[in-house]
Formats: structure tokens, sequence, C-alpha cells
């Protein structure tokens, strides 16, 4: 017994007391900061491997950025990347940023079913599918779970069954194998449910965009709640999107 | 006397009407007589691409004696019915599968031709993923238990049928192709590096660096451009790194299948450093935008090594003192030991690589075999145990992450000079051929490209680790109860992903 206590004494305190403010270490690419500095738009357009960007004005979209960060590494005086990790929004066209924008990305609280705070601001459970994920978003949302981020204090918590879930998360650019599987774990989650994209892939199909393996007919039959983006996201976008999206209005 | 292969070495690059073509029995008598009875020989690609209105077929045998592989090929008509090399050796079960289903080349003896993955591009689309075919025993006492595609946790998709006697497993069919991309043919449709690199990484997101050194180390010396030492030294280093954060979440996974909550928790967080770190590093916690060809975009700086030195320095103490726990607690051995066992007949017939060979004794790692980048300077011996348990693949795990922290402690003594380097314009070389193998953590990685008489690529071929161990965790989960499975399972850990492509 007292080894164990030994080793709970060694680990110290791990959890991130407020996920609101942590500060992620190191050069995390979050939201980008475009300036008005005049350069040659259509080399930096080309340079984009998922046509994330856009031109005249020059504008980024998260929902198809893989944040490798190339066009900030060659045009550093036109592109920096802020660490802040907050970036979900439920509105895809919230997630584009344009040259001078500086202001933090939010939801539209219009938007927002008026339901969803009443019935899930409390306890969300979600039902995760992966179709066509590399299993770099599943890892970041299992991290989510892990003693450091610790999602479930919030009353978020990831379950086996569709049938225990108040919603979906997607990882994945959702490949034609498993779009019939996709739509049979959504239809199997009991009304009202909720669906979150989470990643580039997910949201845009990233890299993956043209390939005649996918079909993403799911997205365009249902509601999207909430979009999470990051080349995987971040646990801590993760957290932060759900928690806007759950709190009270 | 007649050549009968080409020998390459890991990533030389050949001119592809330098291999050898022989008429088909030649050439599956050849290959089959080049693995048969000998261990330090294994097929590490083999697969078919058309050509002049037939289909080539290109088969690579690696050598880890003479540190080569050989290359020899064989030209067959679209449509063909042919004997096939997995009757006589099963080491070319998923291959013959791949090539029936991407070209509708038949076998006349093949013991189990069923679709590997339900590509896009298959030739015969009546053939659905819903109506996959099943083996199935006609019995009152057995019963079928179908997991998947959709699995518990958070993991990606595959379907599991188990054939159980009560609660023992008799037989278990794993059906993959759910993760199906087309990412092959996206290789040669996406005409830009950065592109193809981004596709490199996406290939399995938990083998981020390890899919990536392939590509790139592929790509530069088609390219015919050397890298310094710098990129090298990044390249291994990001590699050891990755063994060390995917082993120590992988640890955590299985304390959470045996219901052990003190050991998932702490080595849940010890991953949290090494992969933070990759953060610090360059900007992406699974290493994501830091292996680029010709270049480095986050040039590895004595501050950073400084800061590693710190992070293993707080690692290993609570690291090993958490697997000293674990490796003398009664209730976790006794779920670990003798669970999921694959002798090293078994490994060898089915032809695994990485973990899943040296679980068994079969000394199969690509950092001494066929060494890329820096590995010749560390003087590699692999880690090897021989019981093919879940207890072996744990121990394996903790032994490689020692190893790999002594490997960056050294190498973190002699960081190489950083100089800047020019952007990487250079073109393919045309008509050639080349073969690129790295060790990721998971295993032997091997990426082949070919290039037409103009240069651009016309083949880029894939392999995962994953691609030959699945049938090893179908084989140790025989005769185990199936409530063992999870467990199995997380001590092979292996890609969907990956052999989905």
């Amino acid at each position: 017994m007292f080894d164990n206590l030994k080793i709970l004494w060694h680990q110290g305190k791990q959890f991130i007391p407020d996920v609101t403010k942590a500060n992620v270490p190191g050069i995390f690419r979050g939201r980008p900061i475009i300036s008005e500095a005049k350069i040659d738009e259509f080399l930096l357009a080309d340079l984009c491997p998922t046509n994330a960007i856009s031109t005249g004005p020059v504008s980024i979209d998260l929902g198809k950025c893989t944040f490798c960060g190339e066009c900030a590494i060659q045009f550093p005086g036109k592109i920096t990347f802020t660490k802040e990790y907050k970036i979900s929004s439920n509105d895809r066209s919230l997630l584009i940023v344009r040259e001078g924008d500086i202001k933090t990305i939010e939801l539209n609280p219009e938007l927002i079913r008026s339901e969803i705070y009443r019935l899930f601001g409390r306890s969300l459970k979600l039902r995760q599918v992966s179709a066509g994920g590399d299993n770099s978003c599943e890892w970041e949302l299992n991290a989510t779970n892990n003693v450091q981020f610790d999602i479930s204090r919030f009353g978020i918590d990831f379950v086996a069954s569709p049938r225990h879930a108040d919603g979906i998360v997607i990882t994945g650019p959702i490949t034609s194998n498993m779009a019939d599987a996709l739509e049979r774990c959504y239809l199997a989650v009991p009304d009202p449910k909720i669906i979150i994209l989470a990643g580039t892939d997910a949201i845009s199909g990233g890299i993956f965009a043209d390939s005649p393996a996918l079909n993403r007919e799911f997205l365009s039959n249902h509601t999207i709640d909430l979009y999470v983006p990051g080349n995987p996201v971040h646990p801590l976008t993760f957290i932060n999107g759900v928690l806007d999206l759950l709190k009270k209005r | 006397m007649l050549i009968k292969t080409i020998n390459v070495v890991n990533n030389q690059t050949i001119n592809l009407s330098d291999i050898p073509v022989h008429g088909y029995e030649v050439f599956e008598e050849l290959n089959l007589d080049l693995i048969s009875g000998k261990p330090f020989r294994h097929c590490v690609s083999y697969f078919g691409y058309p050509s002049d209105e037939k289909i080539k077929l290109i088969c690579c045998i690696a050598d880890d004696e003479m540190h080569q592989i050989l290359v020899s090929s064989s030209l067959v008509d679209k449509g063909a019915v042919l004997n096939s090399f997995t009757a006589r050796n099963p080491n070319f079960e998923k291959f013959e599968r791949e090539i029936q289903e991407n070209f509708g080349i038949g076998y006349t003896d093949h013991p189990w031709l069923k679709p590997l993955r339900y590509a896009f591009n298959r030739t015969d689309k009546n053939k659905k993923i819903e109506n996959y075919p099943f083996y199935g025993v006609e019995s009152e006492e057995l019963h079928e238990v179908g997991v998947g595609p959709i699995h518990a946790g958070i993991i990606e998709p595959g379907h599991f049928r188990f054939i159980c006697n009560g609660e023992q497993i008799m037989h278990l069919e794993i059906q993959l192709g759910y993760q199906h991309r087309g990412i092959e043919p996206l290789f040669l449709q996406k005409q830009k590096l950065l592109e193809r690199t981004t596709l490199a990484e996406n290939i399995a997101g938990d083998t981020v660096v390890g899919h990536t050194t392939a590509f790139v180390n592929l790509w530069e010396n088609l390219c015919c451009y050397t890298p310094d030492d710098s990129l090298h030294f990044s390249r291994i280093l990001a590699l050891e790194l990755e063994r060390i954060a995917i082993h120590t979440g992988d640890l955590a996974a299985v304390c959470a299948d045996i219901g052990y909550q003190l050991g998932n928790s702490v080595f849940g967080r010890l991953r949290t450093p090494i992969v933070n770190f990759f953060q610090e590093w360059g900007g992406n916690r699974l290493g994501k935008g830091l292996i680029r060809a010709g270049k480095i975009n986050f040039p590895f700086t004595d501050e950073l090594a400084v800061r590693l030195i710190e992070i293993l320095n707080a690692y290993e103490p609570d690291f090993f003192e958490m697997t000293h726990k674990l490796f003398n607690l009664p209730s976790a051995l006794s779920r670990m030991e003798k669970t999921g066992v694959v002798s090293y007949e078994e490994v060898l017939e089915i032809g695994t690589v990485g973990m899943a060979a040296r679980m068994s004794g079969l000394n199969r790692d690509i950092r001494l075999s066929h060494p890329h980048n820096l590995y010749n300077s560390l003087n590699h011996q692999p880690v090897i145990k021989r019981h093919g348990d879940v207890y072996s693949r744990v121990q394996i795990r903790r032994e490689e992450i020692r190893q790999s922290i002594s490997y960056i402690r050294g190498l973190l003594q002699r960081i190489p000079e950083f100089h800047p380097l020019e952007n990487f314009m250079e073109l393919p070389q045309k008509g050639k051929f080349i073969i690129s193998l790295v060790e990721g953590w998971r295993g032997e990685i091997c990426h082949c490209a070919i290039t037409d008489t103009d240069g651009n690529l016309i083949l880029y071929k894939i392999k995962d680790p994953s691609h030959h161990n699945w049938m090893a965790l179908a084989q140790a989960v025989r005769n185990n109860d199936i409530s063992d499975f999870p467990i199995c399972n997380k001590s092979f850990n292996l890609s969907y992903c990956g052999h989905d492509l």
C-alpha cells in the first residue's frame, strides 16, 4: 500500500485547474492573424496543400487548414499563428479568418438550439465515430479524458453505446465504406441529439477532400452543431468548444 | 548465368528497366525459394501496377543478413488466372488478395481469397463491404459474436467476428476496409511536394514521424538530394520520441483493459510531456509539420536539447517506478502472462514484423537490418522476447522506452550544426524504382515509388507494419477467453487506417 501512496505522491498535481485559461507550451499553431502587408497573393494561395487560403483579400478557412504552418514560414510578415486554441464555432462561416481579424473565434448564439443548455448543460454523453480518421484526432479525444485535461469533471463523457449518448463526435473525412455505419449510429442516438465534427478531415475532408473514396452525404442531410478545427484537434480546443456550446446564454 | 534479382540497399534508386522480368512460373519459384526456410528473409512488399496493357508484379524480399532487398518482377495479362504464392507460403496472403482486388487477377489455389479493403477502384464493384464472406461453422454448440465496425472506445473502425465455444474463442476473423480513403492514388493525383508530404503525415496519425520519414527519405533519394546530418538527426530523434510517446500510451491502455486504474492514470499522464515536447519543437503534439523533404522548418536547437533532457529526467523515475509496480503485481501478471500467445513458428509462418516478431524471438528490426538515417551510428541491438504473449509485448515496450531514452541522450551529446537550406526544388529522376524502409514504433514501414520516362510518379505503394501483423492478432486470441480479447488487441495496437490506406 505504501508504494501505491508513494507513486500517487510522485505524480504531484497533474490536472489543469482552469481549462479556459491554460497556457499551451511551445509554439502551438492556433488562430492565425493575417496582416495587411502586400505580398504575392497567388504564391501564398498556391502554397497551401488543402486550398484553405483565398485571395483578394487574403483569408484562411480553419475548416480546411491543416495547421502545417508553411504559409507562416514562407510569408512571416503576412501570416502569424497565435497560441489561441479557442477556435471552435457552430457557424461554418465563422471559421474563416480574414485580413486584419484579431478577435477570438466565437459561436453564433442564434444557431444554438434552446434545448441544448437545458438538456445537456450539466451532462453530455457523446458517442465517437471514426470514419476514415487517421487516429490522431482519436488520440487527442482520448487525451481529453486523461488526468490532465479531465473533461469528465464537466459532466462530459464518451460512452460505448449510441443508445446512451446525447450526440456523436465524428472524426475523419467519412469514407464510403463507413457512411452506412455512421448513419446507423446516428439514427440509434435518441432525440434530441447533437453532431460535433472534430478535426479538419471531418469538417472539410482536409487533404482527402477530392478523393473518390469518400461519401460525405451525411453532412448535407443533418445539422452540424459544432465544428472543432485542428489536425489533430487539441484537447483544449475540443473542451472549450463543447463548454461554449453548452453554456447558459 | 541468368540474373534473377537485382539487389538494392534501403533507399537506393535504380532504373526500372534493371529489374529482371521473369515468366510467372520462374518468378513464383524464385521468390518462394528465396524465403523458404530462411527466417532472415521476408517479403517487405509485393504489388502490381498497370504496364503496357498488362499487369507488372514486383516482389521485394528483404535479406537481413546481407542488408539488401532482392527485387524481381513478372508481366502477366489482365484477368490472368495464376498459381498463388500463398498456397505454399502464407506470408503473401494479403499481398495477393490486394492484387486480386485491384486488378482482377485470379488465383487457383489461394486458400483465403477474400476482398482485402473494398478499395474504391476495385475491379469488382458488386462486392460490397456489408456482404463480406465470413468464415462460418455450423454447430449447435458454437456461437458467433460480431463486434464493430464501431467499437466501444474512441478507436478506429473494423469488424471482428468471433466463433466461440462458450467463453472460449475458437476462431477470429478480422474484416477491415472501413478506413479506406484512397490514399495511394492521391499520391499520383496531387503534384505538389507539400501535398504529398501532408498525405504521408495522414497515412496513420499515430505514426506521423514514421510514415513521413519513409516518404522524405524516398523522395530525397529519388531526386538525387543528399540531406545533411542535421536532417537525419531530427528524423531519428523524432522517431525515437514517437516510440516513447506511443509505447507509453499503449501501456496506459493495457492497464485500462486489465482494470488497473493507477497504471492507466500514471502512464496516461506520462505520455503528455513527451507529446508536448513535440509541440514545443514543431508546434504539433503528434509531430505533424516537422518532417519535410530537403529541409526542416523547426531546426533542433541547444535550448530544445536542455528542455528535452529536463523532460526525460522527470519522466524516467516516474515511468520506471510505475512499470516496476505493474510487473510485480500478481493480479496484473496473471492477466498478461500466457495470454494471447503466438509462437515463433507461427509468427514466422504469418511473416510478422516489428514488435509482433520480436515478441516471439524473431529478430526483425529495420534499424539493425536495413539502417536508415543515422541508425548505423547507434549500434542498435533489438529487444527480443521469447514467449509471444501479452506480457512479452508489454515488456518490449518498457525495454524499448529505456533504449530510446538512452539513444536520445547519446544523440543530444552531439547535435549536428544546422545550416539553413535552400528550398528543395529538385525533380524526380526518370524511369526509376525506389524502396524506402523505416522502423516505426509498430515495426517496418515500406514505401515504394516508380516514375515514368518523364519523371512523373506512376506508382506509390505504402505498406504499414499492420499489414503483416493483423493475422497474428487473430491467431493470438485462439483458445483464449473472449474477455481477454481487449487486452490482446491493445497489446498489439495495430493500425486500421495504415492497413486500409
